[in-house]
């Protein structure tokens, strides 16, 4: 495996995009980086993490993407080169000190590294964040491959010490977990002269200074227009007068080669990368469009780039019209993410090329197969999931109460809870913390006439990040809702990051544990602990709850993430399934255990028409046992 | 191995998330990579750790540097660690040169597990590659890999499998040079025997 912090300049590594970032900070001498964990993003800060002592630097898990940019800019703003990261939803977090830090700006290198996932894959929106760089002014960067995010890593923080502000470097899932070869470059011995200068003017902008600061972040940009004409981020391969001039950014690069590459259009077809995205060179931009009269353009995710191109030809004044190609035509889908199919489909469109993938009688041939005999593969709980148990002893203890109950949620592995695995209890599902939010704005509709109670869940990585707000809210407004914070003991979706509940930090030191009982108690409300596993102690202490009327009130769901027990401990128990006592489909119990209850431990099978255990998946944390109607199910402990 | 290889070749990884093919894809990524081939592996994230589909795309190429997507049809070859998702590939990015190597012991999803869906019968499998495929081989890895103790290793024996099918450019020791930098002696000799096993396993097999 690369070691990450190697000083072998010229070598070639294996790097994913996230490593090849980080490679690139640490050619860059930063001496900070920060991030909340999100994927695509959460290997950026991983990877430094564990260099931290070697490359003598400081590395955090923030509580959340706003805090991460603070402390990364407090950095800066001593002299210390730091980079924060974070994905596009992070970004939304963040802006409202973005919005201002931009205005200010830093005297050392300060890059943002954002990472957009288009199709949603991990994330609960495919948001295009480029638009952000527009709307501050600050500059942007898209790397089309490893090396390039390495790279641009190293010159982001030149470009940012230029104009003393914030550079923006933008990744997108396919950049960021693909691996590619790259080249290392010299690793520097930085010595750093850490200090605030307080002779300066204040970094505010406060007191009617903001035109004059907005004014200097344009001429910034063009500053760095200038720079960017020259980049060799940027270049051209193709003939001189092509057809077709294809423009594209980032992922779009490798696609639009291959694509091409395919249908043999390599006289007909140029290809105008572009590493720098915002602002646009004009200039080198021109030269290529005056080329050609046809314009493709293949970007990932909204058609900022197009948009952006169509902009800059209303200002041209050589008297030539182009046809541009892409999202606002419909050749490329406005929406999802991109794939060399959609660039080479689009190619062909526009240049009246044949192209099938395959013949047609394989093409119906796979389409058959693929319907009849290639089940679905779903995400779930895992075996022995604590939350599993918690939304089975929710759902009892809401059809004991009978009143409609609402339960809101936010973003975690427990959002799944939506659908089949948490038994459909989750009614919403937005940004961190928001469910907490609104189920303060559901628990103060009361005096209209609303009856139904109102619970909430979130994870405990959240409760850090954003719920903690909310909550206070719900107590100063006296508003009358129930948080169940699912506490597994980690940010388990994104990999088991340490947060405030936790005893060690990034870099693996020993940090002081925030205790979210006292935390609670501090604010004045009630608190109940539970262990999920006991399930029908969790549905008594939700019912419980459900009939304390006035404040809000805690009840912790604790039990830790059954994949990082599992790293630690052997099972608990050994479950097995007594075939005589699983009477199956005549019991009356409706297969229970794996329709409903739907552990992938538990597995119905089809011949025997019973119940049995899949040994390989089992947790062994021994639930089944006790939720089977017909005692079937039992365990031995494994001692 | 003095033939030309197609170029780029493209070869997918697939199984079931925890099965280790992202293990297995990088170690090739990276004995390639030392061959001085361009190397790009894409690699499908997200819901991994929670029994979806996994799959990693690792393209190889003397001369050009390869997309991290395979397009539709293009893939020479799927070394499958398990056997509806082979099919699931081949489905996708097959084509009537595609070679497939798969495991044969099945993990059903979520939808079978609870009787809502059916694992189809290995034969259906077969029949169904074999019809969309230029040749196959079957392999019980796990049964290999469960022998050796452990059943994780069942990707190490599809490693060897892949290596010893002769269908990339790969030499035996390459591969092991790289298991040797990623293991520690107490895990390494077990790799290597589930490699060499895979490896042998291969090799006694001929084509479907």
């Amino acid at each position: 495996m690369p070691n990450i912090a190697v000083h072998a300049p010229k070598i070639s590594q294996l790097l994913m995009g996230n490593e090849a970032i980080a490679r690139g900070a640490l050619e860059a001498g930063v001496g900070v980086a920060t991030a909340y964990p999100g994927n695509p993003s959460s290997e950026i800060i991983e990877t430094l993490a564990n260099v931290a002592k070697e490359r003598n630097l400081y590395v955090e898990w923030s509580i959340n993407e706003k805090v991460a940019l603070e402390v990364a800019a407090g950095a800066a703003l001593a002299n210390v080169r730091a980079l924060c990261a974070m994905k596009q939803n992070g970004l939304n977090v963040a802006l409202d000190f973005l919005a201002n830090l931009n205005l200010t700006g830093v005297p050392s290198g300060l890059v943002l590294v954002i990472c957009d996932d288009p199709s949603g894959i991990s994330s609960t929106n495919e948001q295009d964040s480029r638009h952000v760089a527009k709307a501050l002014n600050l500059p942007l960067l898209e790397p089309a491959t490893s090396q390039e995010a390495k790279d641009m890593t190293r010159w982001a923080f030149e470009l940012s010490e230029e104009i003393a502000n914030v550079c923006i470097l933008r990744s997108v899932t396919r950049i960021s977990h693909a691996r590619g070869k790259v080249v290392l470059g010299e690793l520097p011995n930085v010595e750093r002269n850490v200090h605030f200068d307080i002779s300066r003017k204040p970094y505010a902008s406060i007191g009617g200074k903001a035109p004059e600061l907005h004014q200097t972040l344009h001429q910034n940009l063009t500053r760095i227009m200038e720079i960017y004409e020259s980049s060799p981020f940027n270049g051209y391969t193709g003939p001189e007068d092509p057809e077709l001039l294809i423009i594209t950014c980032g992922s779009g690069w490798l696609y639009s080669l291959e694509a091409v590459r395919i249908l043999s259009a390599e006289s007909s077809v140029g290809i105008l990368k572009l590493g720098t995205t915002w602002p646009l060179p004009r200039k080198l931009i021109e030269k290529y469009m005056l080329q050609t009269g046809k314009i493709l353009v293949v970007e990932e995710v909204d058609a900022f780039l197009e948009g952006n191109l169509k902009e800059l030809t209303a200002d041209m004044k050589q008297g030539r019209t182009w046809t541009f190609y892409g999202k606002a035509s419909g050749h490329i889908p406005s929406f999802g993410e991109m794939n060399p199919d959609i660039v080479i489909n689009a190619v062909a469109q526009v240049l009246d090329l044949k192209y099938a993938s395959r013949k047609p009688e394989y093409h119906q041939k796979s389409q058959e197969m693929a319907q009849n005999y290639v089940p679905p593969r779903g995400s779930q709980f895992c075996a022995g999931c604590p939350h599993r148990t918690t939304f089975w002893a929710i759902k009892n203890a809401l059809i004991m109460d009978g009143r409609e109950c609402v339960l809101t949620g936010d973003i975690g592995c427990y959002a799944m809870a939506t659908g089949s695995t948490g038994f459909f209890q989750i009614r919403t599902v937005h940004a961190m913390g928001s469910g907490a939010g609104i189920a303060s704005g559901l628990g103060k509709l009361h005096p209209f006439g609303f009856k139904q109670p109102v619970l909430t869940v979130c994870g405990d990585s959240t409760f850090f990040h954003a719920a903690i707000p909310a909550l206070i809210n719900g107590v100063h407004s006296q508003s009358q809702f129930i948080l169940i914070l699912l506490d597994n003991g980690g940010t388990a979706m994104t990999g088991f990051q340490p947060h405030p509940g936790n005893n060690m930090n990034a870099m693996g030191e020993p940090a002081p544990i925030l205790d979210v009982e006292s935390l609670c108690h501090g604010l004045g409300v009630k608190v109940i602990v539970t262990d999920p596993h006991d399930i029908n102690g969790t549905t008594e202490k939700v019912l419980e709850l459900l009939n304390n009327d006035g404040n809000p009130s805690v009840l912790i769901s604790r039990r830790e993430c059954a994949l990082i027990s599992a790293k630690r401990e052997k099972p608990l128990y050994k479950v097995l399934v007594n075939p005589d006592r699983c009477i199956g489909e005549s019991c009356g119990c409706d297969r229970f255990c794996t329709r409903v209850f739907r552990c992938p431990g538990l597995i119905w099978d089809r011949e025997a028409r019973k119940a049995s255990i899949d040994e390989a998946v089992c947790s062994g944390c021994g639930v089944c046992a006790e939720i089977c109607p017909h005692h079937a199910i039992f365990r031995e402990s494994n001692g | 191995m003095n033939h030309e290889w197609k170029d780029p070749l493209n070869l997918i990884i697939t199984g079931v998330g925890g099965q280790g093919n992202i293990l297995i894809s990088k170690l090739i990524g990276e004995a390639m990579l030392e061959e001085g081939y361009w190397v790009t592996i894409g690699e499908t994230y997200g819901a991994t750790q929670r029994g979806g589909s996994v799959a990693s795309h690792v393209r190889i190429s003397k001369s050009i540097q390869p997309g991290p997507i395979i397009p539709e049809a293009k893939a020479d070859i799927i070394l499958g660690l398990e056997p509806v998702e082979s099919l699931r590939m081949l489905c996708l990015y097959g084509n009537p040169k595609t070679s497939v190597i798969t495991n044969i012991r099945p993990i059903h999803p979520m939808a079978v597990a609870t009787g809502e869906a059916e694992y189809p019968p290995l034969d259906t499998i077969k029949q169904g590659i074999r019809g969309l495929s230029h040749e196959a081989w079957y392999l019980d890895a796990s049964k290999i890999a469960i022998e050796l103790g452990a059943p994780l290793l069942a990707n190490m024996v599809m490693a060897g499998a892949l290596i010893g099918s002769g269908r990339i450019p790969l030499k035996e020791e390459n591969f092991q040079h790289q298991l040797k930098m990623a293991f520690r002696e107490e895990k390494l000799s077990l790799n290597l025997r589930a490699f060499a096993f895979g490896v042998s396993a291969i090799k006694k097999q001929v084509t479907h």
